[in-house]
């Protein structure tokens, strides 16, 4: 199990404050957090409240702030191409990640590329213009699209991870089946395609969050997915996600199980 | 249409431990492959014999294992100098006479011995205790210090007196075999509990105390194949050369020790043994094995014979 960490983003108070006043600590924090607590990638995202023209510099700041100070790759997360590409050429460690292409024709012609120039891993979410489907097969068709065009693009399949887009259980109870369904189907169609998962989403807005992204992300371990995009500063999902991996004969159990699993 | 040959893409390799000093170091492990699959991977080192020394006369072993001996059984420095000879890669001292049972000899005695056959070969050398773990705790510091600066490896370590033997390598700069019972689980564990104590992954042999042909090699083959499959996909706690002890197993059993008149039907008991033990042998170097402790010269010649025509190059 892939662990990307979430919490570098400008959505969060400390790091917006972070980016504002130039101030890298926070920043610094969450990436040495995230690192100790087992995450293998950091998400970063300016937020929505660094203008568009300043993203490129905001991201590469970032990224390196979390290169110097963790050896974790940088899961580069924006709505902006140029953001994008900016932390791509920031990363200095492992394989780089773009946060992510839609199934949209013109969005995969923009970012499929860009994976392939910087070698980089990256995620296609299962929406469109549309929005996000609401069967488990329509997730998998937009899935496939995404899995013919990265392909298309020389891009290996292990370095395509498919996100298919978790709501939250407060307002969208019916989407968990479908997500479960549709990493079955991903999986069964396309082997070697990796899946992901923004697992906070599913509890957005309810109580017993941890509880309930815990819980969800064991059930979808169980059906195949790879990755998931977290919430890492929750040391029993870390542990339910070694044990997971025990017992879906992932790792080789030992005692220190929980220990080695953060040492990754 | 051509023909694509399906291959593994491994993303980890075993550790090389390195044992020895310049320029009679011998490697082992470094494999980023299963064993001999070269198309898929590199076996920079291949898997190597250690002939055993025992520093008491062995009184069960069968005369056709004495006779390459002879003369040598009661002088270990003599005995090694002979393995040598034969073509060991390694010599293996087991410090027997330390056992409560035989002699109980002192940590001083038995570092006194291992002290003379290593200045005495060139050759690296494996240095085992008499198997009693509380012993082997006593003997090991005192052996470790008396061979600083050989780079041996030193064993074997349980989970019970892991903590004097692996402070003793750590102190003297040589390495580890970590024993456990036919069990991943628990060598996996004995694995972490020596690296947190500060000892490199690279200076750990795991022993799996292998059993012999017809004694349960299948169960050791198992484990041997899922450590090395685990070490390829990135456990790194698994991921350690394994050492087999053969010989001691091999010659335990009744197809090598009986005799020609006991079981005539079995053929003669000379060509018989060595086989068991060759046998034993190269069903572990399939199975992953880096070090094969062995007996008999002849076993020894012909295990190498066999490891000479599996590192010949592919051709596809």
């Amino acid at each position: 199990m892939i662990l990307i960490g979430e919490r570098i983003n400008g959505m969060f108070k400390d790091i917006r404050e972070g980016i504002l006043n130039k101030d890298p600590e926070p920043i610094k924090h969450w990436a040495k957090r995230q690192y100790e607590a087992g995450a293998h990638y950091l998400d970063v995202n300016t937020g929505p409240t660094v203008e568009a023209k300043d993203q490129p510099k905001v991201m590469e700041w970032l990224v390196n702030i979390c290169n110097e100070t963790v050896p974790l790759p940088c899961c580069v997360d924006s709505t902006n191409p140029e953001a994008i590409e900016a932390g791509c050429a920031a990363n200095k460690h492992g394989k780089v990640m773009i946060n992510s292409t839609h199934a949209d024709q013109w969005k995969m012609d923009l970012y499929l590329p860009m994976a392939a120039k910087y070698n980089a891993a990256i995620i296609g979410l299962a929406m469109n213009e549309s929005g996000v489907p609401k069967s488990a097969a329509d997730r998998a068709a937009l899935a496939m699209e995404i899995v013919v065009n990265a392909d298309a693009h020389g891009i290996p399949m292990e370095d395509l991870y498919i996100d298919p887009l978790m709501l939250p259980a407060n307002v969208a109870q019916e989407h968990g089946v479908e997500v479960l369904e549709a990493i079955r189907q991903i999986k069964a169609l396309a082997p070697g395609v990796r899946t992901t998962l923004g697992l906070s989403n599913t509890s957005q807005r309810c109580t017993n969050r941890h509880l309930l992204n815990r819980t969800f992300l064991i059930m979808c371990m169980a059906v195949g997915l790879d990755s998931a995009i977290a919430d890492v500063d929750d040391p029993m999902l870390i542990d339910a996600v070694a044990a997971a991996n025990i017992l879906l004969n992932k790792d080789i159990y030992c005692d220190s199980f929980l220990k080695t699993f953060r040492q990754r | 249409m051509a023909v694509t040959i399906a291959k593994e893409r491994w993303t980890s390799k075993v550790n090389e431990l390195v044992l020895g000093t310049d320029p009679n170091v011998v490697k082992v492990g470094g494999d980023s492959t299963l064993p001999f699959l070269f198309f898929e991977g590199e076996m920079p080192n291949r898997p190597v014999v250690a002939l055993e020394v025992l520093d008491l006369e062995p009184a069960d072993w069968p005369d056709i294992l004495k006779a390459p001996f002879e003369g040598v059984l009661a002088d270990p420095v003599a005995w090694a100098k002979k393995n040598v000879e034969y073509g060991a890669d390694l010599v293996c001292l087991r410090l027997i006479s330390a056992h409560p049972d035989f002699k109980n000899a002192s940590p001083e005695d038995c570092a006194k011995t291992a002290k003379a056959v290593a200045d005495a070969v060139n050759v690296p050398l494996v240095v085992v205790g008499c198997g009693v773990e509380e012993k082997d705790a006593e003997i090991m510091p005192v052996v470790g210090e008396a061979l600083a600066g050989k780079v041996a490896l030193l064993g074997c370590a349980t989970p019970n007196n892991y903590k004097t033997i692996t402070a003793a390598c750590m102190v003297n700069g040589h390495s580890i075999i970590a024993s456990s019972p036919l069990d991943i689980n628990l060598a996996k564990q004995l694995n972490i509990l020596i690296t947190e104590m500060g000892l490199a992954a690279n200076r750990i042999a795991i022993d799996p105390l292998v059993g012999a042909l017809g004694y349960g090699i299948e169960y050791a083959y198992s484990i041997m194949e899922r450590a090395r499959l685990g070490a390829l996909t990135g456990d790194k706690m698994l991921a350690m050369p394994v050492i087999c002890f053969v010989g001691q197993e091999a010659w335990k059993a009744k197809e090598s020790k009986a005799p020609n008149d006991e079981a005539p039907e079995w053929g003669d008991q000379a060509r018989r043994a060595v086989l068991w033990e060759v046998m034993t042998a190269v069903t572990f170097a399939q199975a992953s094995g880096a070090i094969m402790v062995m007996r008999h010269p002849e076993s020894a010649k012909q295990f190498k014979a066999h490891i000479d025509k599996m590192m010949e190059p592919v051709k596809y």
